[in-house]
């Protein structure tokens, strides 16, 4: 092996010096003043005595403030008594705390101690005892002899949680129904409506360059509308038609420059709500994907894969605007059978 | 006896009457003057502890006043601006609690920060294990336990975060939905799992309710349990320096100087955390709003350990997305949010194994290494370190963005490139730093330091006085063990036979030299001698034999 003290770069001679430096044992102690000086001593004492009382008084004052000071009904006044309970607690607290340490370092007996360590390991004896008991266990049992009964006792504990485990996963998914993913309660002729307030969308009020978060109509009296609203939200846009690119199977999707997509991220999810009306862009705040609204919501940056699925609309005979059919696809994040 | 004064052998009546009743005394014996090492980078793991006693005590406190219900309210309490907002009465209690409980929000935001402080403390605690290879034989066991600690910290963190139904955290809810997803085969099944049904549904809150204040807290409060059995049993580890031996403990008694101490560090701490709720407002719910899938704003933030996961997922790109035999594999969700934590977590908990395979150093180590005398490890430390502020910063490009008016195509693009650069320029810097440090410790010993004094000598020559150092500063620089590869013993045994097993030590000898094969070695007495011999001309020597000396170490051809 190279591995010599030589390689480290002196030229060393080899006397009788030790391989090693010797441990040079425990720094002698040195006295504090409060262990020399009487009066230093006291002052540490006197120290001490005061953090605790204004320790004390914290309490007094965090319950003081409780009964004199409460919240009331504006954020202010909330935070006043806020405020006041937590000085009274963090000077009970913190007074209380400095004594504790002050105490210890100043006046508690400061000499390090040595205590000395054992291996972990047990030592030879022990192990040999203890591993002949548990032989002497095992034969106890038997059950080198009796096969049959490891067999049945290992099926049996297999087994077992199952007991458990069937109800509790057959319970926990609902209905476990993921084909739910598939629709959102979008379908021909229902109109598109102002979120929150359910207000029907007259597409002449649409102008161009706007953009408006819509729900489907009757979403606010379904019994778990966040439950839909989850899937079924969607951003409607007005561009200058001449703007506009559409791909030819989609052709008719859109009314006089009014397209709507899906505000659910194609990413992990989050509603894509901060439209660049310059640019046409659709910014997921999330983790910035950035889809293209003139363009079919292609990503054109960030972390999403697929453009945001678009909601084929029209306008009804009164000129509100109307869905053709339901999403063509699922909306929101990949899953692994999204295509099956 | 109870009439007489008390002589100095007897036990206080209480103590007395649990002694005869369990044989306290026995314990007390066994404990009470245990001797536990003192230093500033042991109260970390102490800060995580009592951190969470005060998640304990104010978490009671709130859990008695919220209800972790999604049923639909409409808000009628004291705050103006939520009149008649519909809101699930989670949200509705949770504003309850902050407005019309007396003392309920300082509550809520002490909560808030212990927790954020908390999951900061382990973090620290676990990279000052980490440095100081405090988790080498026989500690792998409880590094195992700290790091699951770590997990379910997390785990705590965030099923705390969601309880309130808010905007924000429903918003983290919906990304948790969305990588649940990713997952190949039982994705949709695993959303359905977590959430009783489609997103958001009625379970989720009342699910993560059971969670946050029963299963993790239960699970925590007996690690931390072992954990600190373990330390205890295995006596805690204590930095090098004169009189410090592997085979000894030096420091102070638990009783009365370490509980003091111990007493004072969590007075304070819950001091600190009490004036943080008092003056510092967090997770202002009434600001976002009760949870509805569609509204969101630009420049919302997680909480800070999250952050790497934002991050991580906002820097992959998105033709990840690939679809196989018409199934969609969405690698760019499953990469960064699960498979590079995945590995990341993992080999943090493998890492003690790595190492001792590495090292073949099966023996128990109760001396602390300084980080500088093992620069492998620090700087692979470092270079994880690196890995996640890149993530924690990518987390945040949009107000990195805002901030200093730069586009987000320009920051991400950046951290992508950083995030395969930085790690790997930081962990040659690192470990150059730290064989640098050791070459200072050896010059150090060989020479002393420098005094600023010139003196004259009668050739005309002039030199500076070191003075040398004393045996306790020496011993610090000089009292660690050398750490050389594992050699590899030849393919074939003397009559040419091919030996079993030698492609696997192959591997394990490169492994080791990796960690081992540049290395600064301590000073030996015999090095010293020959260094005093050289007299004065310190200054002149050392210079000499610097540049052989790193030379001398790099030994990756001479052992394959
Ligand atoms: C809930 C979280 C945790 C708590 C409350 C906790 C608490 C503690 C305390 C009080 C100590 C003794 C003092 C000290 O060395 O700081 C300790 C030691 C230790 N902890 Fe933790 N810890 C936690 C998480 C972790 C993590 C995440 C790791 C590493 C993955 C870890 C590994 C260790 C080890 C190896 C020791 C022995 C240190 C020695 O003897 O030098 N702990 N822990
Ligand atoms: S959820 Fe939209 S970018 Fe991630």
């Amino acid at each position: 092996m190279s591995d010599e003290s030589t390689e480290v770069g002196l030229p060393v001679e080899q006397h009788a010096l030790p391989q090693r430096f010797e441990n040079p044992g425990l720094p002698e102690h040195h006295p504090r003043l409060t262990d020399v000086d009487d009066g230093a001593a006291k002052r540490s004492e006197r120290i001490v005595v005061v953090l605790f009382m204004l320790s004390a008084l914290g309490t007094i004052g965090a319950i003081v403030a409780y009964f004199t000071v409460p919240p009331g009904a504006t954020i202010a006044s909330i935070r006043l008594s806020t405020m006041l309970i937590g000085f009274g607690l963090a000077a009970t607290f913190i007074f209380a705390g400095a004594a504790s340490v002050h105490w210890s370092k100043s006046l508690m007996n400061d000499h390090e101690k040595i205590e000395y360590r054992h291996p972990m390991v047990s030592d030879t004896e022990t192990r040999e005892q203890a591993s002949e008991m548990l032989a002497d266990g095992m034969s106890d049992t038997g059950l080198s002899r009796r096969g049959a009964i490891k067999g049945a006792m290992i099926t049996a504990v297999a087994l077992a949680p199952l007991g458990f485990a069937v109800p509790l996963i057959g319970s926990v998914g609902g209905d476990w129904d993921i084909s739910k993913f598939r629709h959102t309660m979008w379908k021909k002729g229902l109109r598109l409506t102002h979120d929150p307030t359910g207000r029907p969308i007259k597409a002449s009020d649409v102008t161009i360059g706007s953009a408006v978060h819509v729900i489907p109509e009757g979403l606010n009296k379904l019994e778990h509308p966040l439950d839909e609203k989850s899937k079924a939200m969607v951003l409607v846009i007005r561009l200058d038609p001449r703007d506009l690119h559409e791909a030819p199977d989609r052709e008719g999707w859109s009314y006089e420059g009014i397209v709507a997509y899906s505000k659910v991220c194609t990413h992990v999810g989050c509603p894509v709500a901060l439209y660049e009306q310059r640019t046409h862009h659709l910014l997921c705040p999330c983790h910035q994907s950035t889809f293209d609204i003139s363009n079919g919501a292609k990503v054109i940056f960030g972390p999403a894969d697929r453009p945001l699925p678009q909601l084929p609309i029209t306008v009804d005979t009164e000129g509100y605007l109307v869905a053709q059919s339901d999403f063509h696809e699922p909306v929101g994040p990949s899953f692994w059978e999204r295509l099956k | 006896m109870s009439t007489n004064a008390r002589d100095a052998g007897a036990l206080a009546p209480p103590l007395d009457y649990l002694d005869q009743r369990t044989g306290l005394a026995k314990v007390l014996k066994e404990f009470s003057r245990k001797i536990f090492p003192d230093h500033w980078s042991f109260l970390l793991g102490e800060i995580a502890l009592f951190s969470f006693i005060v998640l304990l005590l104010t978490g009671t406190f709130i859990s008695l006043f919220f209800v972790p219900s999604m049923d639909e309210v409409t808000y009628s309490g004291p705050l103006a601006t939520m009149q008649g907002v519909e809101m699930s009465k989670a949200f509705d209690s949770t504003l309850h609690l902050s407005f019309e409980v007396t003392g309920g929000l300082l509550m809520r935001q002490m909560h808030h920060w212990a927790a954020l402080i908390f999951i900061g403390a382990i973090v620290v605690h676990m990279f000052r294990i980490f440095f100081t290879g405090a988790f080498r034989k026989p500690r792998e066991i409880n590094w195992i336990i700290g790091f699951t600690l770590l997990i379910l910290g997390l785990a705590e963190g965030f099923s705390g975060y969601s309880l309130p139904d808010d905007v924000l955290s429903g918003n983290g809810l919906r990304i948790t939905d969305g990588v649940v997803k990713s997952i190949p085969i039982i994705g949709s099944y695993l959303s359905y799992f977590i959430f009783g049904g489609e997103f958001p549904g009625q379970h989720i809150i009342p699910r993560l309710f059971t969670v946050h204040i029963l299963l993790v807290p239960a699970l925590i409060l007996g690690l931390i349990g072992l954990h600190l059995f373990l330390v205890v049993l295995q006596k805690h580890t204590q930095f090098p320096g004169a009189g410090r031996t592997n085979k000894n403990v030096v420091g102070y008694p638990i009783f009365p100087v370490y509980a003091a101490k111990q007493a004072g560090m969590f007075f304070i701490i819950f001091g600190v955390l009490a004036l943080m709720g008092a003056t510092m407002t967090i997770n202002p719910v009434w600001n976002y709003g009760p949870y509805d899938p569609s509204p969101i704003s630009a420049g919302a933030q997680p909480d800070w350990y999250m952050l790497f996961l934002e991050g991580a997922l906002r820097l992959t790109p998105g033709f990840l997305e690939v679809v196989i035999g018409g199934y969609t594999l969405s690698l760019n969700i499953l990469i960064p949010a699960v498979v590079v934590p995945g590995l990341l977590f993992t080999s943090m908990a493998l890492y003690p194994f790595i190492e001792s395979w590495a090292s073949g150093d099966k023996r128990e180590h109760h001396v602390l290494d300084r980080p500088r005398n093992a620069p492998v490890r620090t700087a692979l430390g470092y270079s994880l370190l690196s890995v996640f502020l890149v993530l924690v910063l990518a987390g945040t490009n949009d107000i990195i963005a805002t901030h200093f008016s730069l586009s987000i195509e320009a920051i991400t693009w950046t951290f992508r490139v950083l995030i395969f650069v930085l790690p790997v320029v930081t962990f040659t810097v690192a470990k150059r730093v730290a064989l640098g440090l050791q070459r200072k410790d050896r010059e150090m010993v060989l020479h002393g330091h420098e005094t600023g004094k010139i003196v004259r000598f009668d050739t005309g020559e002039y030199i500076e006085v070191h003075q040398p150092l004393d045996e306790e500063e020496r011993w610090l620089r000089v009292q660690h063990e050398p750490r050389r590869p594992i050699p590899l013993l030849p393919a074939q045994n003397e009559r040419g036979v091919r030996r079993p097993g030698y492609r696997r030590d192959a591997i394990r000898s490169r492994v080791s030299r990796f960690f081992y094969a540049d290395r600064v070695e301590p000073v030996t007495p015999a090095e010293l001698a020959a260094a005093q011999a050289h007299g004065g001309h310190d200054e002149i020597s050392a210079s000499q034999h610097d540049a052989p000396e790193l030379t001398a170490t790099r030994e990756g051809s001479s052992a394959g």
